[in-house]
């Protein structure tokens, strides 16, 4: 299957510029760092989690109720709501608002489930041109690459490299790197869109059933500009993305920044209820694969997801092998545990990309199972037949020298013989230890041989 | 108390002294050892790499071996792991459970089981102690840093009982070594990647022996080390909770 990408190769050219990956590593570990020190700071931190993981239980567990109740409010307080089954839908949908606006241009704040559905490539082959708001995303847009991670899209591209996508899109003279010149011209680029794009796309961090209404947050404001100027608000969101009541926000408010970036709470959260006079608000829920996802016992929790990218920034894998490694919208141990669902041919690398060490499943705000669930998927994708079929032959292989003790005796004993008097058997290239590892040393006896001599 | 000393293969096959080690520990502490000669493997290998349907064979093997013990102890947080959250047994599963709940690593049985509060030891060396993430995180020989809890460390109680052992603080207290199982291999790049970042902490910080209570990380980073041409060794903790160096 050569032309499916995998995370293994992918991982390995990332990896031929080690000290770019030291950097990767580093940015994304201090960030670790300060979500370890801002949780710290929070004496009933497992509390929070405990409680924030709960309420999104019960949203799960009675989801339909939640979704129509949520959309009669939202549909009394005015706003249009759309139901989306699939990306396809969701992207037809919002083109057809753009459509009867007569609308061309669109500006948007951060959204990974636009990211899911490639709404940019759809509006862009309808011919409608969309600007993506948050720096970050702007970022990576302008070098026509996909974001590296759902927090922080552009974290793996350094200012340099900013510099010159600015220079070359943006007027910036040639070599300026400086932080404040380029996020400056940044947003005097984005201040022209925002006061000139008639429609205005964001996400939806939480969304309320008792109210209707939605709350985004963002650190740039770039959701409020663009949805204040704007004469048509669409508002996109996975169907998972709802909470009871808006007494339950605090507990998400609370863990979403922390666990995210360190700081206490995003400098917007902004609640969007009713469009104003003379102006349309749509909210478009969409499914794609999430009802599917539900129906599996073993991986539903994952639906609880927040996106607050903890997961990533603890993973050692993610940090060494960088978000596009994943090949897909959410990278990380998050999305390897949802790609294969809606994906598992595309995904069957994604829940190998991993140790199982387990800090996702302990930094995680929601407390999704997230290292049991690679473990998981792992057995899933094997018993579906999308594993290598060399590996399963190696595995039998290995299966039957392990149920039999004298077998066993008799291998190891070949084994430490051969590479004793024969190095060279193991110690080559073809053996992926040795390209940057020594073999261990192997010993005349082994332990069970030594008992047999001292103790019986 | 008899207790049934597993041994995992790739320890038995390599690194007899551990094994040899956790043997002398355990009777030193007054235990009666019965090490079953028809042992293999737990199985983590196959289970890990999306195979535990055909850990059968290897499960069975298991239950036959070790049911007959008061507890089970094995100097290795992964493999006890595996074996306390997925030993499972069609002809035997009464058996199969009991085992899951009498399994311990090493050291938390010298800790909560024996509860060793003074070692006859000697170690008179800067030590580096790399917290495996099976041990650490699943049997919680140790706190994470992830969580807002109480610190406590049960290898680094152990080593404090261990006469002129230095040892040493590392930045990165409980980061992933890269060996994963098969990842090792699997995910060469990442894996070795992974392997020097931890093997570099300890050299900043002037190690001269990095141990820890899973010979399959200390695998891996002898393998980085030996191929660096460094002085510094690897030592299953077992050794060195063992070790009577003047």
């Amino acid at each position: 299957m050569s032309e499916l990408k995998d995370h293994a190769a992918l991982a390995e050219n990332f990896n031929a510029d080690e000290l770019r990956v030291n950097w990767h590593d580093e940015t994304l570990w201090f960030i670790r760092q300060k979500r370890d020190r801002s949780a710290h700071a929070i004496p009933d931190w497992e509390l929070l989690r405990e409680t924030a993981s709960q309420i999104k239980h019960n949203v799960l567990s009675n989801l339909s109720e939640y979704l129509e109740q949520f959309e009669a409010n939202a549909k009394a307080n005015g706003v249009i709501v759309h139901w989306a089954v699939d990306a396809r839908e969701h992207n037809q949908i919002v083109h057809g608002i753009l459509k009867k606006h007569g609308v061309k241009e669109m500006v948007k704040s951060k959204s990974m489930l636009t990211e899911e559905c490639h709404l940019n490539d759809y509006l862009a082959e309808n011919g409608i041109e969309v600007i993506d708001s948050d720096l970050g995303e702007r970022i990576v847009q302008l070098a026509k690459e996909p974001p590296s991670h759902i927090v922080l899209p552009s974290i793996h591209k350094k200012k340099e490299e900013v510099g010159e996508l600015f220079h070359k899109h943006l007027g910036t003279a040639p070599g300026v790197s400086d932080p404040q010149v380029l996020t400056e011209t940044a947003r005097q680029h984005l201040r022209e869109k925002f006061l000139t794009r008639r429609a205005a796309l964001t996400g939806v961090n939480f969304a309320i059933a008792e109210t209707g209404e939605f709350v985004v947050c963002t650190n740039e404001g770039n959701a409020d500009m663009g949805a204040h100027l704007a004469d048509v608000h669409i508002a996109s969101m996975g169907i998972e993305k709802l909470i009871p009541q808006r007494k339950h926000l605090g507990v998400f408010l609370r863990l979403l920044a922390r666990s995210a970036t360190g700081q206490p709470i995003t400098t917007y959260s902004s609640h969007f209820k009713k469009p104003r006079k003379g102006h349309e608000m749509h909210l478009v829920l969409v499914d794609n694969g999430r009802s599917i996802h539900l129906g599996r016992e073993d991986f539903r929790n994952s639906l609880k997801c927040i996106r607050c990218g903890a997961c990533m920034n603890t993973c050692p894998v993610y940090r060494r092998s960088g978000g596009h490694s994943y090949h897909n919208a959410v990278a990380g141990p998050i999305g390897a545990i949802l790609a294969p669902n809606f994906d598992m041919k595309k995904a069957a690398d994604l829940p190998f990309a991993s140790t199982l060490c387990g800090s996702c499943s302990n930094v995680c705000p929601v407390k999704i199972d997230i290292h049991n669930q690679l473990y998981k998927w792992r057995q899933v994708i094997v018993q579906e037949g999308y594993a290598d079929s060399k590996k399963t032959l190696g595995m039998k292989a290995m299966t039957q020298t392990f149920a039999s003790p004298a077998t066993f005796r008799l291998a190891g004993k070949a084994g430490r013989w051969f590479m004793r008097n024969v190095p060279l058997a193991v110690s080559n290239k073809l053996n992926p230890w040795y390209k940057q590892r020594e073999m261990p040393v192997p010993p005349k006896e082994s332990f069970g041989e030594w008992y047999r001599k001292n103790r019986k | 108390m008899t207790v049934g000393l597993f041994i995992p293969c790739y320890v038995d096959q390599f690194y007899p002294n551990a094994a040899i080690a956790t043997l002398e520990l355990l009777e030193k502490l007054g235990v009666q050892v019965v090490y079953p000669l028809k042992q293999t493997c737990c199985g983590q290998p196959m289970a890990n790499s999306g195979y535990e349907h055909l850990t059968h064979e290897s499960n069975e093997l298991f239950v036959k071996n070790f049911k007959e013990f008061d507890y089970i102890v094995a100097p290795s947080g992964s493999c006890v792991l595996h074996i306390k959250d997925h030993l499972h047994s069609d002809k035997y599963p009464a058996e199969a459970n009991a085992i899951r709940g009498k399994i311990y690593e090493l050291i938390e049985f010298l800790t909560d089981v024996l509860k060793v509060d003074k070692l006859k030891a000697r170690f008179p060396h800067k030590v580096g102690l790399h917290q495996s993430c099976h041990g650490q995180r699943g049997l919680r020989l140790a706190q994470m840093t992830e969580l807002v809890a109480r610190d406590f460390s049960k290898p680094e109680q152990l080593l404090s009982m261990v006469d002129g052992l230095e040892l040493i603080e590392l930045t990165r207290k409980d980061e992933c070594c890269g060996f994963g199982g098969t990842f090792c291999v699997a995910e060469e790049a990442v894996s070795v990647k992974m392997g020097k970042d931890r093997v570099a902490d300890h050299l900043q910080h002037e190690a001269e022996y990095i141990t820890a209570a899973d010979m399959s990380c200390l695998m891996h980073m002898e393998g980085i080390l030996r191929r660096q041409k460094s002085n510094v060794k690897v030592m299953h903790i077992a050794e060195i909770l063992n070790a009577q160096e003047i």
